[in-house]
């Protein structure tokens, strides 16, 4: 087997520490994620699932325990290694679509690789209408966010997140906000993302029915795992 | 630098009116600045001119003769009488001449025999200078030949120039004849050969031009002058100037500061106060442009967020903001220049003399606009600091949620 993307452990998150009103919401997270995993994260509101993805994608830091992104303990660094690890192995999906609206949905998508490189480059351009036309975007490649409808706007987040090929995809509700028929076309997609690409996927979502469809579920309530289990896929 | 350029772009365009309107509140201040920078020089020049009449950037005159005791020693003199000054020459002024024209910064230098005459006709009289020059050194340091409103600025030995009150209570014009005599010579008959109108009633009954030679002759003054005139390049800088021609002289060396000190202290205030007015305005819109890229770093902080959870580092972040600040500066300066100079240009339509000339002229001063351009950026880099440093302090966890 090979060395897992990510490895939790024993991770502690508390808000306002040291300070009478903190609040433990992550109390002691185990759990590794391999490369090529296909993994849901379910839990009722306010079980931390999110505050745990924010902090998988090193946009907060654990209270305690231990964090290691590739082997590396890359918590422990500065803002700007922290920042830096984030761009070229994670990619982020978020519930309310996030794409930035002064620029076009191809804009969006080459965004990561002009932050990374300094340039949008000709290979960046063939990536972009590739990974676009695979979510399906083709005809709507320039259009600015505001003129393509929720399930699009989510494609297209889907498509900058692996802009650069990361190893882990991080998806925070991706499907919260979008109608069935939308919701199954992007999970759909990102699971076929994950054959065909073989990038691992970690997905926040309430829904059951799309959970039921995932390799693996970890289930939290109240700031700890209660179940993770594998299931097999027909 | 290319990500940072597209997102400060972008941002920009995505403020719309907002964006339009700090560029034009920018212009609107930077184009007062350079309508107040480029009118205060003209002005002043304008002013100093008017005022001053003839008299020239520093004048060299000989050194006053003050009374020497003849005892020695340590008996106190109960008093001493000082000196009456008499009109004498300037002492080995050729060579002097030639040096000071070698001078940096010299424009032109002028020999004048001056002294106290009598201008007659019939049995009129009035006391007059007695103007010895070169008509054509005078009019290089004074400009005293655009001051001729009838006749030709030319003197040969017989000629005079008088003003244009002095004419009138003559009752003569050019061509008629006064008679010229000092308390040293009984004098000669001279030809008007033009009059002159220096705006100043007092300055036109004042002075009777003549032939150096002619001078020299009424005055006693054989060969020899009474002052050489000097005009300066850089009239502020006159009285620096002064002193450092006196340490090489034994003459008396004054510029047009040391001879007029209220006129001095006035264009002194009036500098001051533009100053002011310039900076208050710089920091009125540097103030504008904070509080605009302020209220655009809360309208995007869910897109600062989004920026920072994709990758990018808070420098990055600071950088964006600060490239707006600086953008709307340039962007806002040129505009402002553009409007200075019609600003300009239709205020010397409106601003005249009394004598109806253009106090001052619309012109097109590249260094003035090139100094306002970078002073705008950097005015628009500084006023971007504390927002851009909002923005890059940004939590991306928090800014996301948003």
């Amino acid at each position: 087997m090979s060395a897992a993307v990510i490895e939790l452990a024993d991770i502690r998150k508390t808000y306002n520490e040291g300070t009478p009103i903190a609040n433990e919401v992550l109390h002691g997270i185990g759990f590794a994620i391999q490369p090529g995993e296909f993994a849901c994260l379910i839990g009722p509101s306010g079980s931390g699932k999110s505050t745990l993805l924010n902090l998988i994608g090193l946009l907060e830091r654990p209270s305690g325990g231990a964090y290691l992104l590739n082997g590396k303990a890359i918590q422990e660094g500065d803002d700007d290694t922290r920042t830096r690890a984030r761009l070229e192995t994670l990619g982020f999906v978020f519930q309310f679509h996030h794409l930035l609206p002064a620029f076009s949905a191809f804009e969006n998508v080459t965004l990561p690789g002009l932050m990374l490189h300094g340039e949008v480059t000709r290979a960046m351009r063939d990536t972009a209408t590739r990974l676009l036309t695979a979510v399906g975007l083709a005809g709507a490649m320039h259009k600015p966010p505001n003129q393509l409808s929720g399930g699009m706007q989510q494609r297209v987040a889907i498509a900058r997140a692996l802009a650069l090929s990361p190893q882990l995809v991080l998806a925070d509700e991706p499907t919260g906000n979008l109608d069935t028929h939308s919701a199954d076309e992007v999970f759909a997609l990102m699971r076929d993302i994950n054959k065909t690409q073989g990038t691992a996927f970690l997905i926040v979502t309430h829904d059951p029915r799309l959970a039921a469809r995932c390799d693996r579920v970890i289930e939290m309530r109240d700031g700890t795992i209660v179940a993770d289990a594998l299931q097999k896929q027909t | 630098m290319r990500f940072e350029w597209t997102v400060a772009l972008r941002f920009l365009r995505e403020g719309g009116l907002q964006t339009l309107m700090i560029i034009a509140a920018a212009a609107a201040g930077i184009s007062v600045i350079v309508f107040i920078t480029s009118f205060l020089g003209d002005l002043q020049n304008d002013l100093i001119r008017r005022t001053l009449g003839v008299q020239p950037g520093i004048v060299v005159r000989p050194a006053e003769e003050v009374a020497r005791p003849l005892r020695e020693g340590n008996e106190a003199l109960p008093q001493i009488q000082a000196r009456v000054q008499r009109l004498r020459s300037v002492d080995q002024w050729q060579p002097l001449r030639q040096r000071l024209e070698n001078t940096a910064g010299v424009r032109a230098v002028s020999p004048v025999a001056a002294g106290p005459g009598l201008i007659t006709r019939g049995d009129t009289n009035k006391s007059v200078t007695v103007t010895g020059i070169v008509a054509e050194r005078y009019a290089a340091v004074t400009r005293f030949n655009e001051k001729i409103t009838a006749g030709e600025f030319h003197l040969n030995p017989g000629d005079a120039i008088i003003g244009t009150d002095l004419a009138r209570d003559l009752g003569v014009g050019v061509g008629d004849k006064v008679r010229i005599s000092t308390p040293a010579s009984p004098g000669d008959a001279y030809q008007i050969r033009a009059i002159y109108d220096l705006g100043q009633r007092s300055l036109n009954r004042a002075y009777a031009y003549v032939s150096l030679p002619a001078a020299q002759a009424l005055l006693d003054l054989p060969g020899g002058i009474s002052s050489l005139e000097i005009a300066v390049d850089d009239l502020f800088g006159a009285e620096n100037m002064a002193q450092q021609l006196q340490d090489t002289t034994p003459h008396e060396v004054e510029s047009w500061m040391r001879a007029n000190p209220q006129l001095r202290t006035a264009l002194n205030n009036q500098t001051i106060m533009t100053m002011l007015i310039r900076f208050f305005l710089a920091l009125v819109v540097a103030i504008g442009v904070a509080s605009v890229l302020v209220v655009s770093v809360v309208q995007k902080t869910r897109e600062i967020g989004i920026l920072r959870a994709m990758g990018a580092p808070r420098a990055r972040i600071l950088r964006v903001f600060l490239l707006q600040g600086a953008l709307i500066g340039i962007v806002g300066a040129v505009a402002g220049c553009i409007g200075g100079y019609a600003l300009t240009s239709v205020m010397s339509q409106f601003v005249r003399a009394d004598d109806g000339t253009q106090i001052f002229q619309a012109h097109w001063s590249s260094q003035l606009y090139l100094f306002t351009l970078i002073s705008a950026c950097v005015l628009g880099l500084a006023a971007a600091i504390l927002p851009a440093r909002r923005a890059a302090r940004l939590d991306p966890a928090q800014a996301i949620r948003i």
